[in-house]
């Protein structure tokens, strides 16, 4: 067993009185698949943002890669993370937004290229030829020279995706990207999402609703209700067998409401 | 008729001062409205404390009030300007804090999601500004700035106060030597009219160059 990529230990988060996550803990394995899913408010997406350090965390802690994201070491103890710390840690994550997040003042080629240049000091050359290996990977090469305004749902978030891709980070995070998609659109970034998993060794977190893609998706699901985890397991598992009878009701609302899972 | 040419003459020197004052001061008031605005939203108090007092002070206080200390009273402190100097300064500066907070509120209106795409892409805060937020920004502060560039050249009237020569102080020598006022204050209703409008037509040209194939709400 390889040490895990992610460990999440005992966190806790609050918004005002709401307590979105309650002394949550489990890891992430290098490579690792995992899907999230459960109820709106359960808490997934929070994760999420929390591990891109877009949330702070009110208790516990997160490793990722062995370092502590949201603290540092300082004289023996560990203290709140600085933006310095911060910055170094985020160059290992990367996420797609449920609504892209793309610069519409850019086009699609320099919302690529953008971050490479600025973060890394990648040559204009080098970058530009990297954004147009992943745009062709997403097949969007032939919109490179074309502004956001101009796309449908689903190519900004194949662009937004391949985005996230060219800073070449060890995890990517997904959060709901086909949530705000027309029921065409999102089969074509599903096939993007096939494609990494395939292909790359990446650790890729997903929250999602579309339980089917999650089944196939993913190594491991996590199945959150009010703030905690109620189940994890394969996906044969969860999806067939659940065990928990809050997994269960939920499982049959989603199939109630026309998934197939 | 012929010496109405005189006149005219002297009606569009002073034309020329108040174009250099609009240009003059429309500058400084953009580079104070951008320090000043960028300050109102800084992380360390003591730059928005600072932003804040010259904001409210510019804001609280007559530009007739200003113009006057800027040259009589600065002078007495040991910094002397000539009356063009002290225009534009005080212009300028009145200008400046009410662009910004048209600066701040433009840049708290870019949508949270375009914040958040810099952070996931580890973006530093000045990267960040600079090639995502201001970007689009600008493109929101432009009508209103359009709106203070024509205050500006309205306020320049004042200067001829502090006995600079623009177009109103000549229309003003022109009344006093010709006694005719309808036709030297006609003149210069025309000229602030035509300065006003090249100046809206051109923050509209540069709006529509700007935001041409951008949907700010929809990245």
């Amino acid at each position: 067993m390889t040490d895990p990529i992610i460990r999440i230990e005992g966190v806790s988060k609050s918004f005002g009185n709401f307590e979105v996550l309650k002394d949550l803990s489990f890891t992430v394995a290098p490579g690792e698949k995992l899907a999230l899913i459960g109820p709106s408010g359960s808490g997934k997406t929070t994760i999420l943002r929390i591990l891109m350090t877009l949330e702070e965390i009110n208790g516990g802690g997160i490793f990722v890669d062995d370092e502590p994201l949201w603290h540092m070491p300082k004289n023996g103890a560990l203290v709140k993370a600085d933006e310095a710390h911060l910055h170094k840690m985020r160059a290992k994550i990367g996420m797609v937004f449920q609504l892209f997040n793309l610069f519409p003042h850019k086009t699609v080629l320099e919302n690529v290229t953008l971050a490479p240049m600025l973060t890394k000091g990648t040559p204009k050359a080098e970058a530009n030829a990297l954004a147009m290996d992943l745009l062709a990977m997403v097949g969007m090469a032939d919109k490179a020279s074309q502004k956001p305004a101009e796309l449908s749902g689903g190519q900004k978030q194949r662009v937004a995706i391949a985005r996230a891709l060219a800073l070449r980070p060890k995890i990517m995070l997904f959060d709901e990207v086909t949530s705000a998609l027309d029921p065409e659109l999102v089969e074509e970034v599903l096939n993007v999402l096939r494609k990494l998993a395939d292909e790359t060794d990446m650790t890729m977190l997903l929250v999602t609703h579309e339980m089917n893609f999650a089944h196939d998706f993913s190594d491991r699901v996590l199945f959150f209700d009010g703030g905690r985890i109620v189940e994890s397991g394969p996906p044969d598992q969860i999806f067939t067998n659940p065990q928990e009878e809050r997994t269960q009701t939920f499982l049959r609302k989603i199939v109630a409401a026309g998934q197939r899972i | 008729m012929e010496q109405w040419y005189g006149y005219i003459g002297l009606i569009l020197d002073g034309a020329v001062v108040t174009a250099k004052i609009t240009v003059l001061g429309c500058a400084l008031a953009l580079v104070a409205a951008f320090t000043a605005g960028l300050g109102r939203i800084s992380r360390f108090w003591q730059l928005r404390w600072l932003a804040t007092a010259y904001i409210e002070f510019f804001r609280g206080t007559s530009i007739f009030v200003q113009l006057f200390w800027a040259y009589f009273v600065l002078p007495l402190l040991g910094v002397p300007l000539s009356p063009l100097q002290a225009g534009v300064l005080a212009l300028g500066l009145n200008v400046g804090a009410y662009g910004a907070e048209v600066v701040r509120g433009a840049i708290l209106s870019v949508p949270r999601e375009q914040y958040e795409g810099c952070k996931a892409l580890n973006f530093t805060r000045i990267q960040e500004l600079r090639h995502v937020i201001l970007p689009q920004a600008f493109v929101l502060m432009l009508p209103t700035f359009g709106n203070n560039a024509i205050e500006l050249l309205k306020g320049t009237a004042v200067v001829s106060l502090i006995s600079l020569s623009d177009m109103t102080f000549q229309a003003q020598v022109v009344r006093a030597q010709t006694g005719s006022t309808a036709v030297p204050f006609l003149t210069i209703l025309f000229l602030y009219f035509a300065y006003s409008t090249v100046i809206s037509n051109s923050i509209k040209a540069l709006e529509r160059r700007l935001s041409r194939g951008l949907d700010v709400t929809k990245g």
